[in-house]
C-alpha cells in the first residue's frame, strides 16, 4: 500500500513538473507571443505617451516668444528648489517698468518630475517633454535655462 | 563560551544576509543565528535606506509632501498618495467629486494588481524559478502602460492631489483597461499551472513559516500577511474610504497561516481586484475630476488620521497641524515594518533554506520599512 502511494505521489509530482514545462515550451515555440522590445534598436519608432513626464521645457513659437510672465508660481510650487526664476524689469513703450523673466533656471538633476510646477503655472508657459535619455558626462550639463536667448513674452499673455 | 567572530555567546554560528544580497529584496540586513542549519534567531537591522521622509514632509506644503510618499512603498505609490490626499482632505473638509473617487479606486486596484504581480514573480524567483518572473512582468507591463498614459509615469505617479486627481483620465483609458482585463484572464491560469501546482513549490511552502493568529495580531501584522493567519483586517471593509462601501468584493481570508496561505491570499486578492475594476470600468461617472480647492492649503489646528489598505497592508497617515501651510508633524504607519517584525517567529526552528521562502511571502518593500 505504501509503495503504491509512493509511486502515485512521484507520478503526480512528475506530472506537475511537466505541466509547467509545457507552458514554458509553448512560449519557446511561439515567437508571436514574445513582447520584448529591443530598446536601443527601436528608438526610431518608440512612441511615448504625450503625458509622459520626461523633463520640464518651455515651448517657444516661431517668433521666439514664450508665455512666461515671471510670476514665480512654479518656483513656489516646486518641492525641491529645482526651478529658479530670475526676473528683470523691461521698459514698456509707454515708459513704464514691467516685470519680465530674465532666466528660468531649471536643474534637471534635482527634478523629481512631479508635475506640480506645470499645474501651478497660470499661463501654461511650461510643459513636460517626452525625452528620457538624460545621461551626460558632467552634472553641470543638466542645469538648463528654459527660455531661449533673446526670447520675449507673447502678446496678450498677462 | 566566549563570543568570537562569527559565533555568538551560545556557540551559534552568526551570519549576515544582506544588506546587499541577491536573496533579500532591497537593502535588508538580517543577522541570523544558526545551530547547524536550524535558525535560532533572526535580527533585522534597519536603516540602510532611511531618508527621513517624515521629517522632510514637515518642511513641505500640503500639496508638495504627497509626491515624497511615492518613494516609500514604491509598488503601491498610488495608494500611498491616496492616503495622504485623503488625510489632507479630511482636514480641509472638502467633498470629492464622484468621478475622482471612482478614478482613485480604479487606480488603487490596478496598482494592487501590479504590486501582487511583481510579488508573484519575485516570490517564484526566491524559490529558484526564473521564468514566472517574466510572465509576471508581462502583465504588469500593461498596467504600467496604462499608468504611463494617464498619469505620465510608471512608478512614482504623483497623481492623487488634495481634492481629486491631477489630470483627467486619458481617452484611451477604458479601452486599455479592458484589453488588460482580457489579457489577464487569458493568462491567469498559467500562474497556477506554472507555480501553484508545482510539486517543488508546494513542498517548500506548505507548513513553512507558520504564523499563528495570535502572533499576527500581537505583532500588528496587516494586509495579506495577517489575513493568511485568519485575521480579518481589510481596511477597505472595516473602515471604508472612497466608494469601497458600495462595491461588491470579498475580503480574502485564509486560515493556514503558513507560506502557502499567504501566497493564496495574494493570488485570490488579485482576482478580487479584477472584480472591482470590472465593476467600475463601465460606470465611471461624468463630472469634474477635481474639487475646487484654494491655491494655498491650510489645515485647521488639530490631528488627522487616515488609514488605507495598500498592497502590503494597512498604511496610516497621521498629521498634526498647527494651522499653518506645512504639517507640524507627520507619522506614517507602514505595513512592512510590522510585518517584518513577525519574521523571527515565523522562521525560528526551521532550516535556513526556508528563510528566503518565508520572507518572500511577506512581500517586503524595504523603503517602506525604513522611510
Ligand atoms: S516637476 Fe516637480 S520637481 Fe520638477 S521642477 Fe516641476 S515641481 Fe519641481
Ligand atoms: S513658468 Fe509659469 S509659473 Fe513659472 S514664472 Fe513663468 S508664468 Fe510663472
Amino acid at each position: 500500500m505504501f509503495l503504491i502511494n509512493y509511486i502515485k505521489e512521484v507520478a503526480a509530482a512528475i506530472g506537475s513538473l511537466l505541466k509547467g514545462m509545457r507552458r514554458t515550451g509553448y512560449y519557446f515555440t511561439h515567437h508571436k507571443e514574445i513582447i520584448t522590445q529591443q530598446y536601443p534598436d527601436n528608438r526610431d519608432h518608440l512612441n511615448l505617451p504625450e503625458r509622459f513626464k520626461g523633463e520640464v521645457v518651455m515651448p517657444h513659437n516661431e517668433a521666439n516668444e514664450h508665455r512666461c510672465t515671471g510670476c514665480t508660481a512654479c518656483e513656489l510650487a516646486c518641492p525641491n528648489g529645482t526651478i529658479k526664476v530670475i526676473t528683470k524689469f523691461d521698459i514698456t513703450p509707454e515708459g513704464k517698468k514691467k516685470k519680465a523673466i530674465d532666466k528660468l533656471v531649471y536643474h534637471l538633476e534635482l527634478c523629481t518630475l512631479c508635475n506640480l510646477c506645470i499645474e501651478a503655472c497660470p499661463s501654461d508657459a511650461i510643459k513636460m517633454a517626452q525625452t528620457f535619455e538624460h545621461s551626460v558626462f558632467d552634472r553641470s550639463q543638466l542645469t538648463k535655462i528654459l527660455n531661449n536667448p533673446d526670447s520675449k513674452i507673447m502678446d496678450g499673455v498677462e | 563560551m566566549q563570543e568570537t567572530i562569527g559565533h555568538s555567546a551560545t556557540g551559534d554560528l552568526v551570519i549576515n544576509v544582506g544588506p546587499q544580497h541577491p536573496a533579500t529584496h532591497g537593502v535588508l540586513h538580517l543577522v541570523i543565528h544558526l545551530q547547524g542549519e536550524t535558525i535560532t534567531k533572526v535580527e533585522p537591522h534597519l536603516g540602510y535606506i532611511h531618508r527621513s521622509i517624515e521629517k522632510m514632509c514637515e518642511s513641505l506644503t500640503y500639496r508638495q509632501f504627497i509626491y515624497v510618499t511615492s518613494r516609500m512603498d514604491y509598488l503601491s505609490a498610488h495608494i500611498n498618495n491616496l492616503a495622504c490626499a485623503l488625510c489632507v482632505e479630511k482636514g480641509l473638509g472638502v467633498e470629492i467629486p464622484e468621478r475622482a473617487q471612482v478614478i482613485r479606486v480604479l487606480m488603487s486596484e490596478l496598482t494592487r494588481i501590479a504590486s501582487h504581480e511583481l510579488w508573484w514573480g519575485a516570490m517564484a524567483m526566491d524559490l529558484g524559478a526564473f521564468t514566472p518572473f517574466f510572465h509576471a512582468f508581462r502583465e504588469r507591463e500593461s498596467i504600467n502602460d496604462i499608468m504611463e498614459e494617464t498619469c505620465g509615469a510608471r512608478l512614482t505617479m504623483n497623481y492623487m492631489v488634495p481634492g481629486g486627481v491631477m489630470m483627467d483620465l486619458h481617452p484611451n483609458f477604458q479601452k486599455r483597461v479592458k484589453d488588460f482585463l482580457q489579457l489577464y484572464k487569458s493568462k491567469i491560469d498559467e500562474y497556477d499551472e506554472m507555480v501553484t501546482g508545482n510539486i517543488i513549490f508546494q513542498n517548500r511552502m506548505k507548513g513553512v513559516g507558520y504564523l499563528s493568529k495570535e502572533d499576527a495580531i500581537s505583532f500588528g501584522c496587516s494586509g495579506p500577511t495577517a489575513r493568511a493567519s485568519g485575521v480579518s483586517c481589510d481596511v477597505r471593509k472595516w473602515y471604508p474610504y472612497e466608494i469601497y462601501s458600495k462595491l461588491d468584493f470579498e475580503e480574502v481570508i485564509e486560515t493556514g497561516g503558513d507560506s502557502l496561505a499567504r501566497y493564496m491570499v495574494r493570488i485570490r486578492e488579485m482576482k478580487e481586484s479584477i472584480r472591482i475594476v470590472e465593476q467600475l470600468i463601465d460606470a465611471i461617472p461624468e463630472g469634474p475630476f477635481q474639487a475646487k480647492t484654494k491655491a494655498v492649503l491650510k489645515l485647521p489646528k488639530g490631528e488627522f488620521y487616515q488609514q488605507v489598505e495598500t498592497a502590503r497592508g494597512e498604511l496610516g497617515v497621521y498629521i498634526v497641524s498647527e494651522g499653518g501651510t506645512t504639517p507640524y508633524r507627520i507619522k506614517f504607519r507602514s505595513p512592512g515594518f510590522s510585518n517584518l517584525s513577525a519574521l523571527e517567529t515565523m522562521v525560528k526552528g526551521s532550516k535556513i533554506g526556508d528563510l528566503v521562502a518565508a520572507m518572500g511571502t511577506l512581500d517586503l518593500v524595504i523603503p517602506d520599512i525604513d522611510r
